[in-house]
């Protein structure tokens, strides 16, 4: 079967390291088919580009199937681009039409530093999670996984929470910068588990300072994190670790 | 030269010998621990929960990551699940039956102790992964669910959604994160492993590139773990994560450690069939969907009509009619052939004819829409999203994809490869899966290995061999680094100085269509003659051709890929060595010609029963073939049937 082929302009941001100012460059791309998944367009672009001699765009990207939570695209200002629940490694061709003009822009956030072209430095987020985003048992202490029942809606809820893939797609969408939908998705997974409640109140206490270190902006509600979330994860986790937050600064006296 | 394969398995029977084991290592004291420093590279689930584990033991570790968080490794994209013998579903499973289906599935090509370990340890994992939160799918009384899997008739499978192993993987992450808050544990993302450096023949330690600024730097340590994956890339189309490459078990191999059945690929049954000529990637569609898909394909060649529009009985269950015990739940390798057999026949469906369907419509009509959707519900729409096509309505088309490679580097009972003091983890050794791993397994490998294996075997090393002494420890400006690092600048200089014309990929598909031709999913003398003769061709066009522009100090991603490449560029001729002397059919390693008459794989026990290690003898001489016997004590080698 023969498939459409399109031509592109593309508007791709340009930059050589953290401290070069950066610039829009414009490309125009033939050729594409509408099969292609997003990243296998740039792909394409860049074989182009290497044959011309001159230098490919640098993007992020691994699994290509939207688990790994590597690749960060802001595509026509939209974190991962139009499709939604959709890394940008899943976006397929066949979402845009001939003759389109599509405008590729890094995470743009002071928290995450530009590394090169379309690549940023996420390492802030690791740096949260070290603060607490853990249950503190050491291998071997373990008891039998039976002695431990979970209700199946908290583990359903754990769930939800737990399938943040760390893409940082919250953070660039937000118009504050705030990592709060990241941050709470870990501190929900945690606290909606038997095994999460010993450190609770410690954990979301020290994640959330170790957020407000980092620069990551505040929350004010208003939910673009939970539109552009690959993984649909809920803002309601948020308030959930509002909740907490609260609780824990309350009964901790500070 | 030979190399000395003393597997180090422990007397006494086989469940007694991990506790044999365990009790004749030696220890090292707990306040001594913290002398001794180990290098973890890689951290997905075998790396990542290595280093958790030796740090929570108190020893110094430093992991080594090519992404740029630890988070990101390729373990995160396993779907399914993962083993363990827990008989939660009182349906006859033990430790003895994991052990049995696993060393059948292998088709008796993995060594007994090793996996009878693997089954005495797989409840152990649940407990612990359960301790740390990660969050398995419950039914409603609050205890754990299980689903089945190819080649066991026992429900044994822990899951967590269609997500299990990025579930894992983020328990792991976090509690290796628990030790880098701790200071016991430093890692280094974004770094990637280029050689390995001994000294006395001992490893101590490792070269490694900073993927960002291009710097070279050295590391000692008094013992190095890889655990680095697989290397399904060599195919170029697999589905592996785009950066997952061999570089660094090669790069060991080059220095001493012998590798093992290299040709041992899995080639996973299930995948989305390639649609374009610029295909990056193969997308598997977890093995759970085999539970309740059933896979057909039209009884009439070359039938066009819209598959809701062929009837029942113009329908060929293929699975079901070749395999009645097991029907669609047999091992990887048996359907793998089997669809590419309906396919070759000319019954294959879609544009390309290279696909059969994946059908849910009895499931849905059985359970209903809601139940589907809870078991499969990321599976469907990753679907919809490539294809385009609602897998609810219309049956999935699929076909199979490299997936994992079970050769690797060889290790003895206690994971140290021919190098002493390198141990190799997870699917970057070779140890467990024989020439076919059965589904829900790797995962269970990993984490046994780096939870539960390696935080006592690597004490005993250095109990007998490390040393407490600062000043007897081997430090970064030994010159066997300055002569190691050398190498590396020498290396990366030779790929700038070609400054060709033609972009790595495109030798990376040539070299991966030459595989997957040859040495894929059916091989045979001539073929694997025939690719023995092409790929230094295309490693000749490479050394003359390569185009990496960009700048070496910098990022550099044609940098990254051209040092990959060009390692799977050699890597490549050892699998097809190894493929081509093994003659015989075993699991993934099919031979045309070693088979029944039915078309199944025919294995030679009597000439083949054994781990083919290879040994680098420098770079003008054909690497010589070192044999480890496998002995069966426990179970009988027989010809497999799933019939």
């Amino acid at each position: 079967m023969e498939q459409k082929s399109m031509r592109l302009t593309l508007r791709v941001w340009r930059q050589d390291g953290p401290n070069d100012a950066g610039h829009v460059e414009t490309l125009q791309v033939d050729g594409i088919l509408e099969d292609m998944s997003f990243l296998e367009m740039l792909d394409k672009v860049n074989q182009d580009l290497i044959r011309a001699g001159k230098e490919p765009i640098a993007f992020d990207h691994d699994c290509r199937e939207g688990i790994c939570g590597t690749c960060s695209l802001m595509i026509d200002g939209v974190a991962h681009g139009p499709m939604k629940g959709t890394t940008a490694c899943q976006l397929h061709m066949r979402h845009f039409r001939d003759g389109d003009t599509i405008t590729i822009e890094p995470w743009r956030s002071g928290a995450f530093p530009v590394v090169k072209d379309l690549v940023v430095d996420r390492s802030a987020f690791d740096r949260i999670l070290q603060a607490g985003g853990y249950v503190s048992v050491n291998t071997g202490a373990a008891p039998d996984a039976h002695t431990l029942p979970v209700p199946k809606p908290d583990a359903d809820a754990a769930f939800d929470a737990a399938a943040c893939i760390g893409c940082g797609a919250c953070v660039a969408s937000c118009p504050n910068g705030s990592a709060m939908l990241f941050v709470a998705a870990k501190v929900s997974h945690l606290a909606r588990l038997p095994q999460g409640q010993p450190e609770r109140r410690k954990r979301v206490l020290d994640m959330v300072a170790q957020m407000d270190a980092e620069g990551f902006g505040a929350c004010s509600n208003h939910y673009e994190c939970e539109a552009v979330c690959p993984k649909e994860i809920s803002a309601r986790v948020i308030a959930e670790m509002n909740r907490d937050y609260l609780e824990s600064r309350l009964c901790s006296g500070s | 030269m030979t190399l000395k394969l003393d597997a180090r398995i422990p007397d006494g029977p086989l469940h007694e010998k991990w506790d044999e084991c365990r009790f004749h290592d030696k220890l090292v004291n707990p306040a001594n621990k913290r002398k001794f420093k180990i290098i973890v590279v890689g951290a997905g689930l075998a790396g990542g929960s290595a280093a958790a584990a030796l740090g929570e033991l108190g020893y110094q570790v430093e992991v080594f990551v090519f992404h740029d968080t630890p988070r990101r490794a390729h373990s995160i994209a396993a779907q399914g699940g993962i083993n363990a013998a827990k008989n939660y579903k009182n349906d006859g499973d033990s430790i003895r039956r994991l052990f049995y289906d696993t060393i059948k599935g292998g088709d008796y090509r993995a060594r007994e102790a090793n996996v009878f370990r693997l089954a005495q340890i797989s409840n152990h994992i649940i407990d612990h992964c359960v301790a740390i939160g990660v969050p398995f799918a419950r039914e409603y009384g609050g205890l754990l669910d299980n689903r089945s899997f190819g080649g066991a008739q026992v429900s044994r499978t822990f899951y967590a959604r269609g997500q299990t192993g990025q579930q894992l993987l983020l328990g792991c992450y976090q509690s290796l994160l628990r030790q880098v808050h701790a200071g016991k544990v430093r890692f280094h993302a974004r770094k990637e492993m280029l050689d390995l450096v001994k000294v006395d023949g001992h490893a101590r330690g490792i070269i490694v590139r900073d993927l960002v600024t291009g710097e070279i730097t050295r590391h000692a340590a008094d013992a190095v773990v890889l655990a680095t994956g697989g290397y399904g890339n060599v195919f170029f189309l697999s589905t592996n994560a785009k950066n997952s490459n061999v570089t660094a078990a090669f790069r060991a191999y080059k220095r001493g450690a012998g590798f093992a059945n290299p040709c041992f690929t899995q080639i996973h049954p299930t995948c989305i069939p390639v649609s374009s000529e610029y295909q990056s990637k193969l997308t598997l569609m977890s093995e759970s969907l085999r539970n309740d898909g059933r896979v057909w394909v039209p009884k009439q060649k070359g039938d066009q009509r819209p598959p809701n529009e062929i009837p029942e009985d113009e329908r060929d269950y293929f699975l079901e009619r070749r395999y009645p015990s097991f029907g669609n739940l047999v091992p990887r390798d048996v359907a793998s052939r089997a669809i590419k057999e309906r396919c070759d026949a000319g019954y294959g469906v879609g544009a390309t004819g290279m696909a059969v369907y994946l059908d849910f419509r009895d499931a849905i009509q059985r359970l209903g829409r809601k139940v589907i959707e809870e078991r499969y519900g990321n599976l469907f729409a990753m679907y919809e999203k490539i294809t385009g096509e609602d897998p609810y309505e219309v049956p999935m088309k699929i076909y199979p994809a490299v997936h994992y490679t079970m050769g690797g580097l060889w290790v003895d009972y206690h994971l140290m490869s021919t190098i002493p003091g390198m141990f190799v983890l997870g699917e970057a050794n070779f140890s467990d899966h024989g020439a076919n791993r059965l589904g829900a397994s790797a995962l269970m490998q990993g984490l046994s290995d780096g939870f539960f294996v390696i935080p006592y075997t690597i004490g005993d090393y250095l109990a007998r061999h490390g040393t407490m002494d600062p000043k007897q420890k081997v430090q970064p400006d030994h010159p066997a680094f300055d002569e190691v690092e050398s190498e590396v600048r020498a290396r990366i200089q030779k790929l700038l100085d070609v400054k060709g014309s033609t972009p790595v990929d495109v030798f990376h598909r040539r070299l991966g269509h030459l595989m997957w031709d040859e040495c894929g999913m059916a091989r045979s003398k001539e073929g694997l003659e025939r690719a023995l003769q092409e790929i230094p061709k295309i490693r000749a066009e490479f050394w003359k051709d390569v185009a990496i522009p960009g700048d070496p100090k910098e990022f550099n991603q044609e940098l990254e890929k051209a040092g990959r490449v060009a390692d799977f560029l050699e890597f490549a001729e050892l699998m097809c060595m190894d493929a081509l002397h093994r003659n015989e059919s075993c699991g993934g390693h099919f031979r045309v010609e070693y088979q029944t008459e039915e078309g199944e794989a025919l294995r030679d026990d009597e000439n083949y029963a054994y781990v083919a290690v290879w040994e680098h003898r420098g770079p003008d001489q054909p690497p010589e073939l070192n044999k480890e016997p496998l002995v069966f004590e426990a179970v009988h080698p027989s010809t497999r049937s799933y019939k």
